[in-house]
């Protein structure tokens, strides 16, 4: 049986007690909430805090808020309960689409948005046991020097594999850290860094709080999670495309996040820019996707060929685009995610 | 037997273990607890091919809360699941052979002590050349993996040639020649492995074990622990999961058992996932050649099949597994000259083994796709076209296996039918297809795993006076459901209710032997001893009850717990007072039976695999929807017909017929064993590429396909009730079923597994470039192959004997071979 | 093993209140095996990737390897061994036996407790529900499709049982 390192638990009962742990201890505590993340990690010895710093009690990382025109969630609300949000499912699509795909509906019981979001990056040469990582001489990320995957890297390229973030960053989110000084709000595409050590721009004592989210009006969002089963799965690629529509179907304004092909979530400005000011016809959502296509840059690490990975961008990013113009697209997403995602048939 | 109607064969059944599975009452080995029991962890090798220079368990032994520290020196004696391989060791003393090779044991008050004493163990390693895949095995004879085999690296190389097989290609109209490469994968019980061992009252030992073959863990601890075999008893725990997996002797179980002789305490081990990668025994990746004559009707003139198997480290059962590559070619179409090449090579990874299936779904995918291939370039209907070919019932083939009935043509004419083949095949819009694909296997392998005259399966019943009937037999339950048969076969026979009938199995002090749950045996054969024994009992109890009737014997029925007159049913007792009168008149009432196979018509040196008494056939219809521009596949439906002979119980019957389907599936699209070589100037490292459940893709119940499942009863005269196997058979087809059918719907073919989306897009890419629109392997490497073993097909004369054996003509010629 | 690795807790276990003294680093899984002597919840991973050692805390299906012991303090956990009304199996559980949906039996309690969590919130889900719902348990041996099965007739069965029992 694999089984956890030996460890501390508290149990703060308020989030500034949380934060004043986590300060007292350095590098020796870590957070953890719903711990579908971090204990898998904890029994392959890839962390091995020695105090752990137990979040679920804290209310005030629960609930979810109407936030002026918008809407705010608690970093602690469970990936379950989030995609029973009906504001969720109406008006951030692309977001409840990104939730209902992590992983299986179990672990979505357990998990917390917050910890999606700060969900350790992956790779086949990190995520294994101890005894694993020994026998190849570990990795940079954790106990060793080399990246293996490209051996001259002089930065870890383990993959950014949460579901949520690219759905969020595209639609504009925004997340309260909350540190011993109190409270900061970024945007939540500032919360990541291209690396994968470091790959959170964070303080180590400073907790995800919320996440707002800004009005809905006149957006659409969709989510694209391509995963070699329906279940279980981390994503190998991720596309969040959310855009804003005037009349006759002009784009106003769109933001298209790709997942999983860097240690970040990557925007593809670009990609997104060539958006604005068209109606999203045939020609305008390939030139989109080819743009998007030269962003991706997926490394081998995941599962399947990186290769695939890449020319999968493309077509990903088209299916995005053309659900939003409003295409018929449930075939093909029944088919690639290999369930309806509950959307009526 | 087969007049009339049965009671209970045939039925819908709750099986016998239905209630405690559904309870959390099955016990498998590792809800097992014992008072003072221990916790064993073994330390593996980081290296996949290195000598152990230096190994110092001190700081070991003196952490606290050990208790035994063991080591290769403890355990000398080798073992192996053939006799002709016996090449293991349960802690590896002077060489580890891949990552994952145990070299050490520590047995501790818990696994977290067990663990951290591991870490205090140092060994130094001198990394020795690292063999990743056959065509390195082929190529550099040193050093040697092991000091025995074939040659150099190569462990098995055999070559058998049933007729004149030239003759056979200079008469056919076309010949086919193609490349084929099956991956390996592995079983992935979810149940890991795990083994408990104790000194009982007497101070004998008893290993609890997550085994198939209770039998031959009996006789490998014997030997390896230097007991008496009637002072060690295996009692195989209901296995969660096995597929072949659990077939072999284990070290862990070795180990364990040591330990608790040692100290005299019960010592638990449950492997991680991760080690359960290491144990393996899983399918061999098989690189293969098929080159076939036809006659443009379709019919086969001659055959060539040559394999490359990559056996992994050690031998495990990888002489029969070999063998088996090319055994079974011969016994769904008629192949009337055929040779048969076959090549087994040693690789630093985890030993390959039997996985449903056992070296026949490889050469079968092959066989399969190009027999599409034929059709397509002889204009015929896949269907039609092996409908013209089928072997007939009870042949004998050109390499003489003796076949029983045979319910293949029923079995593609249902599965089309159900399909709409005829509106569906080349007739889908692009990017949807129907392919289809036949087989056959063993219902039993025909000999045992070492040598003896011994029967294969043995049954004891006991009946008293309470009307409870007990029957014992060393089957194996592994979720299969012979605990279910076997009640059924008695209850059918002596009209009980199965409820009334407990089964005491997989046992060596309790149960008589039986071989174990390996190469669809269990329903055959101890189904036929547990009717054997259920006759005589039923003879002993009806001579009592006719005297006391005062009727023929003859005329007795026994249905629905009585025993009556046929000729006037409420003439009669109770089962339960019948016995009380056998009692009565015979004393104490006890019934044996046993089985053995009949003999095999071929008498050739590896004439040992492939016959069986009797062979089930399948065929399978996938559809597909494939997207050209992604390459992704979707199985929105799997049509499936099996011969079963006859379904004992069609709901279990179903169950192992969508398992096969479900396994198949992994197989085809998405589960494969592989390996990671590290940049050698940078390390020595070769891994398993992801041993976990998460990166090795098992399909989930989203994956799962809408499944029709056809059975049809062809009652076959070797089968208990007319029987045959179905827990492997109906995984071959399937594959290349979905192979064929990914050509249908995008005119490319892909000839390796997994076909996955890439490939797919590879395929199309030639395709576009002009090429065959194709991917898979391109050439076969050179082989030492040995002089041919000839042996004339019956048509040809022979008499299943070679008439030019190399060997033996070098023994009578006194020349070592 | 010294006091201060050791932590006690008081769960709700099947209906019942318990209070274990457990290692501190355990698992709601090995509390349950270990030290509850409850063997019906399995394990094949221990890290979430197979859904084998799946319970019902606070009436949610979750994976109790994934669960630290310390923080079930005062929660309700339901394992196999709770499903049946005394000696009356549940519905679920007859349907499995009847149906085949229990092969090896190894992932059947985290089968049945899901979909006993599921027909608690869905009593006549859908095929693509109970697909979905059981998504997050793997099994090798059945391909699903009698598990499905067995969760549509309980569903049925239940339902009829409702409208006898008003």
């Amino acid at each position: 049986m694999m089984r956890l390192p030996r460890f501390r638990y508290v149990a703060p009962a308020s989030i500034e007690e949380a934060v004043s742990i986590l300060a007292d201890h350095g590098p020796e505590a870590m957070p953890v909430a719903g711990g579908t993340d971090l204990l898998p990690n904890m029994k392959r010895r890839q962390q091995t805090p020695r105090v752990l710093v137990g979040l679920r009690r804290l209310e005030a990382l629960r609930g979810a808020v109407q936030d002026g025109d918008g809407f705010a969630l608690g970093a602690g609300v469970t990936l379950a309960e989030l995609v029973e949000l009906e504001q969720v499912r109406r008006h951030y699509p692309g977001l409840w689409q990104a939730a209902v795909q992590v992983a299986t509906p179990h672990l979505r019981q357990m998990g917390t948005l917050g910890g999606n979001l700060c969900l350790d990056t992956r790779c086949n040469y990190y995520d294994q046991s101890y005894e694993w990582r020994k026998a190849i001489g570990f990795c940079m990320k954790k106990d060793g020097h080399i990246c293996w995957v490209a051996n001259s890297s002089p930065r870890c390229l383990a993959v950014s594999s949460t579901d949520t973030a690219p759905a969020l960053i595209a639609l504009g989110a925004r997340v309260v850290l909350r540190g011993p000084e109190g409270e900061r709000e970024i945007p939540l595409t500032e919360l990541y860094e291209n690396d994968g050590i470091h790959y959170l721009r964070k303080r180590r004592e400073e907790l995800l709080a919320r996440v707002r989210l800004g009005p809905a009006g006149g957006w659409r969002s969709t989510y694209w999670k391509l995963r070699r089963r329906g279940a279980f799965d981390f994503p190998v690629l991720g596309v969040a495309v959310a855009a804003r529509f005037a009349a006759q179907g002009v784009v106003e304004q769109a933001r298209i996040v790709l997942g999983a092909v860097a240690m970040r979530p990557v925007e593809a400005a670009e990609a997104a820019g060539a958006l604005a000011g068209k109606p999203l016809t045939d020609a305008v959502i390939e030139q989109a996707a080819s743009l998007a296509f030269k962003v991706a840059k997926p490394m081998d690490n995941t599962d399947f060929t990186l290769h695939w990975r890449k020319r999968l961008s493309r077509e990903l990013v088209t299916y995005a685009l053309r659900e939003l113009r409003g295409d018929d697209m449930r075939q093909t997403r029944r088919r690639l995610a290999r369930w309806s995602l509950g959307l009526a048939a | 037997m087969s007049e009339g109607r049965f009671q209970i064969i045939g039925l819908p059944r709750r099986r016998v273990d239905g209630r405690a599975k559904v309870t959390g009452q099955t016990l498998f080995a590792d809800d097992l607890a014992l008072p003072r029991m221990l916790h064993c962890k073994l330390l593996r090798s980081p290296l996949a091919h290195a000598r152990i220079v230096r190994l110092d368990v001190s700081r070991a032994r003196s952490h606290p809360g050990v208790h035994l520290v063991l080591t290769g020196r403890d355990l000398p004696t080798r073992f192996g699941i053939l006799p002709v391989s016996e090449d293991e060791e349960a802690l590896c003393g002077e060489r580890v052979r891949y990552t994952g090779d145990p070299v050490a044991a520590v047995v501790a008050r818990d696994e977290p002590t067990a663990l951290e004493a591991l870490d205090r163990i140092e060994v130094d390693y001198e990394p020795l050349p690292v063999f990743t895949d056959p065509q390195d095995s082929l190529r550099q004879d040193e050093p040697r993996i092991h000091d025995y085999g074939y040659r150099g690296n190569i462990h098995k190389c055999v070559s058998l040639r049933f007729g004149e097989v030239d003759a056979g290609f200079a008469e056919a109209d076309e010949i086919f020649e193609d490349i084929f490469f099956y991956e390996g994968s592995t079983h992935l019980p979810i149940e890991q492995h795990a083994a408990l061992a104790a000194l009982d009252r007497d101070g004998k030992l008893t290993l609890w074990s997550s085994t198939q073959t209770p039998h031959y863990v009996h006789r490998a601890l014997a030997k390896v622990l230097g007991l008496p075999p009637a002072r060690v008893r295996v009692i195989a725990t209901p296995n969660g999961g096995g597929f072949g997996g659990k077939s072999d002797v284990f070290n862990h179980e070795i180990v364990v058992a040591k330990a608790a002789l040692i100290l005299g305490r019960p010592v638990k081990i449950c492997l991680t996932r991760e080690e359960v990668f290491y144990a393996h025994r899983g399918r061999h990746p098989v690189l293969m050649r098929f080159r076939t004559g036809v006659k443009r009707d379709g019919r086969i003139t001659a055959m060539h099949l040559q394999t490359l198997v990559d056996g992994g480290a050690y031998g495990s059962y990888g002489v029969a597994s070999t063998f088996y590559t090319g055994a079974l070619q011969t016994v769904t179409y008629h192949v009337p000259r055929y040779h048969f090449q076959g090549c087994r090579v040693f690789t630093n990874k985890p030993p390959c083994g039997p996985k449903r299936g056992h070296g026949t779904p490889q050469p079968r995918f092959g066989q399969e796709i190009q027999l599409d291939k034929i059709a397509e370039r002889l204009g015929l209907d896949p269907a039609e076209l092996r409908l013209r070919i089928l072997e007939k019932p009870f042949a004998v083939t050109a390499n003489y296996m003796r076949l029983g009935t045979i319910g293949l043509a029923e079995c593609i004419r249902r599965v089309t039918q159900a399909c709409g083949w005829q509106d569906k095949y080349r007739k889908l819009p692009e990017g949807r297809g129907v392919g289809l694909a036949c087989s056959s296997y063993l219902s039993g392998a025909g000999l045992p795993i070492y040598w003896n005259a011994m029967p294969h399966s043995g049954v004891q019943l006991k009946l008293d006076r309470s009307g409870g009937v007990t029957v014992f037999c060393g089957a194996t339950e592994i979720g299969q459901g012979s605990d279910d048969v076997l009640v059924a076969c008695v209850a059918e026979i002596l009209g009980v209710d199965p409820l009334d009938v407990r089964a005491v199995t997989g046992d060596t002090d309790l149960t008589p032997v039986d071989l174990g749950s390996y190469s669809s045996r269990v329903t055959l054969m101890m189904g036929n001893a547990a009717i054997q024994a259920a006759q005589r009992a039923r003879e002993v109890v009806a001579q009592a009850v006719a005297e006391h009737l005062g009727v023929p014997g003859g005329r007795l029925v026994f249905a629905q717990g009585r025993v009556f007159d046929a000729e006037d049913p409420e003439h009669g007792v109770s089962f339960q007072e019948a016995v009380c009168l056998a009692e009565a008149k015979h004393g104490t009432i006890g019934a044996v039976g046993s089985y053995t196979p009949p003999p095999a018509p071929a008498r050739y040196k590896g004439g040992g695999v492939g016959p069986s008494p009797t062979y089930s056939y399948t065929a399978a219809v996938v559809e597909v929807e494939v997207d050209r521009t992604t390459g992704w596949i979707t199985v929105p439906k799997v049509w499936i017909a099996h011969d079963i002979g006859r379904a004992l119980n069609p709901t279990l019957v179903r169950g192992q017929i969508e398992g096969s389907v479900y396994m198949a599936l992994g197989e085809a699209l998405m589960e494969e064993q592989v390996f990671r070589r590290l940049p050698a100037k940078r390390s020595h490292a070769f891994v398993h590429k992801f041993p976990s459940m998460l990166e090795y893709k098992s399909p989930t119940s989203l994956e799962m396909p809408e499944v029709e499942t056809i059975l049809v009863e062809t009652d076959d005269p070797h089968g208990p009730f007319g029987a045959k196997e179905v827990g492997q058979g109906p995984l071959l087809p399937v594959i290349p079923a979905l192979a064929n059918a990914v050509h249908d719907a995008l005119g490319v073919r892909v000839d390796e597994i997994p076909i996955t989306p890439e490939k797919i897009l590879k395929a199309l890419d030639d395709k576009a470039k002009g090429g065959p629109g194709r991917y898979g392997p391109r050439s076969f490497p050179e082989v030492p192959w040995p002089e041919p073993l000839i042996v004339p097909p019956p048509w040809e004369g022979g008499d299943g004997n070679a008439t030019h054996d190399p060997r033996r003509r070098h023994a009578r010629e006194g020349v070592q071979p | 093993m010294s006091a201060e690795t050791q932590l006690q807790i008081r769960l709700r276990v099947n209906g019942e209140d318990v209070h274990v003294t457990f290692d501190a680093y355990k698992t709601l899984l090995e509390v349950l095996r270990e030290d509850l002597q409850l063997t019906g919840t399995k394990h094949g991973c221990e890290l979430g990737e197979c859904g084998a050692c799946t319970v019902l805390l606070d009436g949610r299906p979750v994976l109790s390897c994934l669960v630290l012991g310390v923080e079930c303090d005062g929660r309700e956990v339901t394992t196999v061994e709770g499903l049946a009304r005394g000696a009356r199996l549940d519905p679920l559980q007859e349907a499995f036996a009847d149906l085949g949906a229990a092969q090896c039996g190894y992932c059947t309690p985290a089968m049945l407790l899901t979909a006993k969590a599921l027909l608690e919130r869905t009593p006549r889900p859908t095929r693509t529900e109970i697909r979905e719902s059981l998504s997050g348990v793997l099994c090798r041996c059945t391909g699903y499709l009698q598990i499905f099965e067995a969760v549509e007739r309980a569903a049925a069965r239940m339902e009829r049982t409702e409208e006898t029992e008003p």
